[in-house]
């Protein structure tokens, strides 16, 4: 990529608010970073290991709860209670790790589905601590000291930081020994244990990594909306995930990205002319579409079509 | 009694996803909404066109059986060299796109399906059940039936048999994979509408429904063992009767909580099923 | 006594492996003396495979003792006998298909890097030089097979005596003591199958102790310096190339398995 390819996208993400002032704008885009994460977190497992996630909302939904409680009940400041969002999803994976640890394709799945869906109904039903249906308002906006960072303007940045941060580690871990053996079981479970990879050490760690990504999003989704209800567990969260990374790209570090992009404008766009409805079913169709057409993503179909018509 | 009411509506769910996974190796994330077309269905004839019950049945059975073939031909079959994971994907887009179609056709607002059974429950001994579910209880356990003895009698059934055990071997002695495979998912398709149809007049319809039946299913076909038949109609048996017991014990809110626990539980505990014999390790 | 039993790369004892009512071993015993290369032969069905699954820990067995350098391996997950220096094959041609054959290579020096989450989330400087020092070793691993001008290419994409190459590089990437190849000359041309003896010859003599289960007699006994033959689960000769090939029990064997198809 030339040097003018890479400074573009690095100074309109930095001036963005400066120059788009609709409020609807930036919550778009901030919605899409806050589903960029999601998408990020996620295609470690997916995309990485190849164990595919149906329950990951729960991480989300973990996240976004832990950081309102700790923020309404004890009053701790968003800047520990993000931490502590991310601590607590992180052992949520780290129990879904060890738990599924020996099962895989079919089985994985069917053990996070049931994961999120005992969670989910822990929070309906919990109603001391999770207010139930109802659901907890009055999520406290972050500040920085004196400064609330409440305006869509000021937390655009935050979210910024949190995508850099998810995206930096994900490219690190991908880059080296560790994600190196995260692809081989992907690739070749048995001929990865034959040459000492760990396969235990290796998924739980995905797993821990993967869930407390998602939490940060919970997290970062909480003190933004600034209300949790037990519709941070919806299934269709989930859905939206793997679509994003389906259609981006799994296993590229770019694609979840691009494919959080996509998916949180699109259906923006679409809300005008249709129902909500209408989106899921086209969202249904189009996952049908991915895998017959385009069955490697957007992100990996554009390097290959650049790759054919380089000179 | 009302535990085998559910437990043989269960056991039909079971019975077509456990054969869809062994036999095509495909993890039916649609079975759910096959119940949910089956319920419409008997909506549909039963309660607008004022069918008989059974013609309504009747009526699910072909219309499962129709959309599952036509979902096997132009879906499965081109992806059959692929992994079970590429089918999955498509299996999840095709529950989303159902559910949704159904919600845009049918509207969200749940509908109860007429039936002309007597309302006041038959009384036999200690043991008091509607006449609707007497009913239901019997087409299931025929339907049951049904479905044994074309597996065990036919000569479809014989095929579906031998493509079960080794699809290479099946394929040499002149079975034909692809045909088998279109007449199980239509088949256990089939079976799922007609659990929706059994079901519906008991409950109420509406588009989200198969998502429970799903979860019911799956669960089932986890306690008897992914591609086990009569693992699956007693793993039926066993959740209905064991959620009839325990709704009394655990509070309401956490009773469809019982079928994940149990998908967790068996999993992490006798990954091969209840009924299974204790596997080599290897 | 005790130092003579030390000295023995890999000692096998009694080992039986059931599978429900049928013994796949039926209480194995033998050797590995450290440099050499010994060979594993006999008809479909002896059981030659099965004890390489239970020596590497894919296979729990029923019973019997598996040591190396005094040490028991029973019960270790294949991940740590490889981490103790006991790297398979697999007879089925096995590489991590998507991924370039550097890429292959660079999973198969797993064991060689150290780097944790920590060094690799925040330790920049180290993670850099380990990362070169390893793609050095890759590269010399590849030259030494002789895939050094397939590195860029994608794995499965190769002609397939090419791809058992990969999975020899892969294995000595995760730099064994003791070697166990699983039909190593399967499905090769005449060439190739020369190209590979040389190469395992090579291997030996960089110190690394090798184990093969064979079918071609050829190679089996211009390469090995010991042969075991197994039948029906059990070891039923052993010794020297030239002492096998005039065994009695051994033609037997062989010639009423040959009667039969193999």
């Amino acid at each position: 990529m030339t040097r003018a390819g890479r400074v573009v996208p690095v100074l309109l993400a930095l001036t963005l608010p400066l120059w788009l002032a609709s409020p609807y704008f930036l919550h778009v885009v901030i919605m899409a970073g806050i589903f960029g994460i999601l998408a990020l977190s996620l295609n470690l497992l997916l995309g990485y290991t190849g164990q595919l996630s149906l329950g990951h909302a729960a991480f989300f939904g973990i996240g976004a709860y832990t950081s309102a409680l700790l923020t309404l009940r004890l009053e701790w400041s968003f800047w520990l209670a993000l931490p502590g969002a991310v601590a607590a999803s992180g052992l949520a994976g780290w129990l879904i790790g060890r738990l599924a640890l020996k099962l895989r394709g079919a089985y994985f799945v069917l053990v996070t589905i049931s994961f999120a869906g005992v969670i989910a109904l822990v929070s309906v039903n919990w109603m001391d601590v999770t207010n139930g249906p109802l659901g907890l308002p009055g999520v406290p906006a972050p500040a920085l000291g004196p400064w609330s960072l409440r305006a869509k303007s000021v937390y655009y940045y935050l979210v910024l930081v949190a995508v850099l941060l998810a995206y930096l580690v994900c490219r690190r871990l991908v880059a080296s020994r560790i994600g190196r053996a995260f692809v081989a079981l992907r690739e070749n479970e048995a001929l990865a244990e034959s040459v000492g990879v760990d396969v235990t050490h290796y998924l739980v760690l995905a797993a821990v990594v993967s869930a407390a990504m998602a939490g940060m999003a919970g997290s970062l989704y909480a003190h933004y909306t600034r209300f949790v209800s037990p519709e941070v567990f919806l299934f269709s969260y989930t859905v939206t995930m793997v679509i994003m990374v389906v259609a981006g790209g799994k296993g590229t570090l770019a694609g979840p990205l691009v494919g959080a992009l996509i998916f949180t404008a699109l259906p923006e766009a679409l809300r005008a002319v249709t129902s909500w409805q209408w989106q899921m079913l086209a969202y249904g169709v189009l996952l049908v579409l991915l895998v017959f057409f385009l069955p490697r993503g957007i992100v990996p179909a554009l390097a290959a079509w650049r790759a054919r018509n380089a000179p | 009694m009302n535990g085998l009411v559910l437990g043989g509506t269960y056991a039909l769910l079971g019975i077509g996803l456990t054969l869809i996974f062994g036999l095509m190796n495909v993890v039916n994330f649609a079975h759910g909404e096959f119940y949910t077309l089956g319920a419409y269905a008997a909506f549909a004839t039963l309660g607008l066109a004022g069918t008989h019950f059974v013609a309504a049945v009747l009526a699910a059975i072909a219309c499962g059986v129709a959309l599952g073939a036509v979902c096997e031909l132009t879906l499965l079959r081109p992806l059959r060299a692929e992994s079970i994971d590429t089918t999955m994907l498509v299996m999840i887009g095709v529950w989303i796109t159902m559910q949704n179609g159904e919600l845009l056709l049918w509207g969200g607002v749940a509908k109860s399906i007429p039936h002309p059974f007597p309302t006041a429950p038959l009384v036999l001994g200690p043991v008091s059940i509607a006449p609707l579910r007497v009913f239901v209880l019997v087409l299931a356990a025929g339907l049951i039936v049904a479905s044994y003895l074309l597996i065990h009698k036919t000569q479809l059934g014989m095929a579906m048999r031998a493509t079960f055990q080794d699809r290479d071997t099946a394929a040499l002695m002149g079975v034909r994979i692809g045909r088998i495979h279109t007449a199980t998912f239509a088949f256990g398709s089939g079976l799922a509408a007609a659990a929706g149809a059994l079901l519906g007049p008991v409950f109420l319809v509406y588009p989200s429904m198969g998502d429970l039946a799903a979860l019911k299913a799956f669960s089932v076909v986890i306690l008897g063992g992914l591609g086990n038949l009569p693992g699956a109609t007693l793993g039926g048996l066993l959740l209905g009767v064991a959620e009839e017991l325990g709704a009394g014990y655990v509070s309401s809110g956490y009773r469809d909580a019982v079928g994940f626990v149990i998908i967790i539980l068996v999993l992490l505990l006798r990954p091969a099923g209840l009924f299974a014999k204790q596997e080599r390790i290897g | 006594m005790a130092r003579a039993e030390r000295a023995l790369t890999l000692s096998v004892r009694d080992l039986a492996v059931r599978f429900g009512g049928v013994a796949a071993l039926a209480g194995v015993s033998f050797d590995v003396h450290p440099g050499t290369i010994t060979s594993v032969i006999g008809p479909n069905g002896a059981g030659k495979t099965t004890a390489f699954n239970a020596i590497t820990g894919y296979l729990r067995p029923t019973r019997g003792r598996i040591e190396y350098v005094g040490v028991p391996l029973t019960g270790l997950r294949p991940s740590a006998i490889a981490a103790r220096g006991i790297v398979r094959t697999f007879q089925r041609t096995s590489v991590f298909p998507s991924l370039s054959v550097t890429d292959n290579v660079m999973i198969g020096l797993h064991l060689r890097g150290s780097a944790g989450v920590l060094d690799v989330l925040l330790g920049w400087r180290r993670r850099a030089a380990e990362e070169s020092r390893l793609a050095h070793d890759a590269d010399g691993i590849l030259e030494f097979v002789g895939l050094g001008h397939r590195r860029g290419e994608v794995a499965s994409e190769l002609p397939y005596g090419e791809q058992r190459l990969v999975e020899l590089a892969v294995a000595l990437a995760a730099r064994p003591r003791l070697l166990l190849l699983d039909e190593p000359g399967a499905g090769m041309t005449t060439a190739e199958k020369a190209a590979v003896s040389s190469l395992i010859r090579r291997i030996r003599d960089q110190s690394t102790t090798v184990l093969l289960v064979e079918h071609d007699m050829r190679m089996v006994m211009s390469i090995s310096d010991t042969v075991i033959v197994m039948n029906h689960g059990r070891v039923i000769a052993e010794g020297a190339p030239a002492a096998i090939q005039a065994h009695p029990d051994v033609i037997r064997a062989y010639l009423g398995s040959a009667g039969d198809h193999d």
